[in-house]
């Protein structure tokens, strides 16, 4: 219990200090994390309106599937993108093993079937209500794709926030792709499990109270910039 | 407004500061890393030669799957039998003894097995196989853990299913944390013992036994295997590794005023 205290206690400590090694690792974690929510943004919401939209012969299986994928197991994905980077792998001439590039790519793995399935979910009930009027236009797909997207825009922020929630506290693959190097691919979660081991509790859990506090103020900065929860508006 | 803004802030964080500077990526053993030595000997090295050195802290087993993959540009580990079957299999060049340090065993203060009057390393964990008290085994292939079997051996208990002894699969810290929360016995470097904080009722136990010695070598990984291994790093790396600089921080590196490692290369 006092580790606790204790913890609180030199996160405050470590704030107030400007650590440099804190500021290093946090913006690295924002980095990775935040590339990758990008990154899977691109491909995840425009997928997750098109399966919405589209109606064919294996969709409820695709859906199922993507559903299914949004709980992949982050250790196993690590493995998979470890063994193809490797030098010995398929990928090994790139050299991107233990770099930041291969933790950005595994957490892409790992958001993309969530933010797809979570836009999908929005989406489905947007486009129930748009469907008609959409019709009736005489619209392209691509055009009632476009709309849906800007119209769903709150829904899909939400979306896109699930993601980086999954990705900032994620550690599994990012240990085995990053490798956890000292200033060049050690983020919060990989620090937190380093200092873990060295049984330095406090120092574990301070960091662990900042990377908190990191995804707290993301979300809050994210929701204030793009205006939603104000007065009169739902 | 709105998203746009929170994509053109996006954007910035991404694509915010890569650093570039001549750098090798080199293996080492999680018990290395956690003695501390690691972070006196960088900075001399960057100062020395104008070198970064990555550092991927891992078991033994793995630091050798990642040199034979050409993931890592050279190896410091300790496991004489691992070390000598990479080489011959041409995945490093040579072996260099650089160090070594020991091993102690570690258990509950108040001894349940008796291990702290015992002769040698075979007969405590003999002791502890009597007296079938809790003994945490790290299980995850490192040069540690090959150590411990070695010993199990050699005490002449090989029976290894037994509900006393709790393999953890997990590293020196992590298991360190296991055996302090159940107080059971371990085996660990006496560096990773010395620095780790969460001792609980553990206590330093049996000690000072030749064959808890400890070698650290560095292997070079086999450029003819892979091209692209920094092979003129990595010997700049040895030559400095065994120089009279790294001797005097070697030997002079104390932690709570016991020195650590003791410098051997020839």
């Amino acid at each position: 219990m006092n580790e606790i205290v204790e913890g609180l206690l030199k996160a405050g400590q470590l704030i107030l200090s400007l650590d440099a090694d804190l500021i290093e690792i946090s913006l690295r974690s924002l980095r990775v994390t935040l590339t990758a929510v990008l990154i899977s943004s691109v491909i995840g919401l425009p997928l997750g309106c098109w399966l919405a939209v589209r109606r064919f012969r294996f969709r409820r299986f695709v859906i199922a599937t993507l559903n299914a994928l949004m709980g992949l197991p982050p250790v196993v994905v690590g493995l998979i993108v470890y063994i193809l980077l490797s030098r010995s792998g398929p990928f090994g001439v790139f050299g991107l093993l233990f770099t930041p590039t291969a933790m950005i790519i595994a957490q892409v793995i790992i958001l993309t079937p969530l933010i797809a399935s979570i836009s999908h979910q929005a989406i489905r009930d947007l486009w129930a209500e748009y469907h008609d009027l959409l019709i009736s236009l005489n619209t392209t797909r691509r055009q009632r794709i476009a709309t849906l997207l800007w119209d769903g825009r709150r829904a899909l922020l939400t979306a896109a926030l699930a993601g980086f929630g999954r990705g900032i506290g994620e550690v599994g693959a990012i240990m085995i792709v990053g490798g956890n190097i000292d200033h060049a691919t050690r983020v919060l979660t990989t620090a937190i499990s380093l200092e873990t081991g060295k049984g330095n509790f406090a120092l574990a859990l301070a960091l662990g109270f900042v990377l908190i506090g990191l995804a707290v103020a993301v979300n809050l900065i994210i929701h204030s910039l793009s205006r939603t929860e104000r007065s009169g508006r739902w | 407004m709105t998203i746009r803004v929170v994509l053109a802030a996006a954007a910035l964080v991404v694509t915010g500061g890569v650093a570039a500077a001549e750098a090798m990526k080199m293996a080492v053993t999680t018990s290395f890393h956690n003695s501390g030595l690691a972070d006196v000997l960088l900075p001399e090295i960057k100062a020395d030669l104008g070198l970064e050195v990555h550092l991927l802290v891992v078991g033994t087993g793995q630091a050798i799957r990642l040199g034979e993959a050409g993931d890592v540009d050279a190896i410091l580990v300790h496991s004489k039998k691992a070390e000598d079957a990479f080489v011959a299999g041409g995945f490093g060049t040579h072996r260099t003894e650089i160090m070594y340090n020991d091993f102690v065993l570690i258990g509950p203060m108040e001894d349940p097995a008796k291990i702290a009057g015992a002769r040698s390393a075979a007969e405590a964990l003999g002791a502890i196989a009597a007296a079938e008290s809790q003994f945490v085994s790290r299980g995850d292939d490192s040069g540690t853990h090959k150590k411990e079997l070695s010993l199990w051996a050699v005490s002449g208990e090989v029976e290894r299913d037994v509900s006393w002894y709790r393999e953890v699969g997990a590293g020196m810290g992590a298991a360190l944390n296991t055996a302090s929360g159940m107080n059971a016995y371990i085996m660990s470097d006496r560096a990773s013992w010395l620095k780790f904080g969460n001792k609980g009722d553990l206590a330093l136990l049996f000690a000072g036994d030749p064959v808890l010695f400890n070698q650290y070598a560095y292997l070079p990984v086999n450029a003819d295997k892979h091209g692209h291994v920094r092979a003129g790093w990595a010997a700049k790396l040895e030559a400095w590794l065994v120089s009279a600089r790294a001797k005097e921080l070697i030997d002079g590196y104390q932690m709570n005023g016991e020195q650590l490692f003791t410098f051997n290369a020839k």
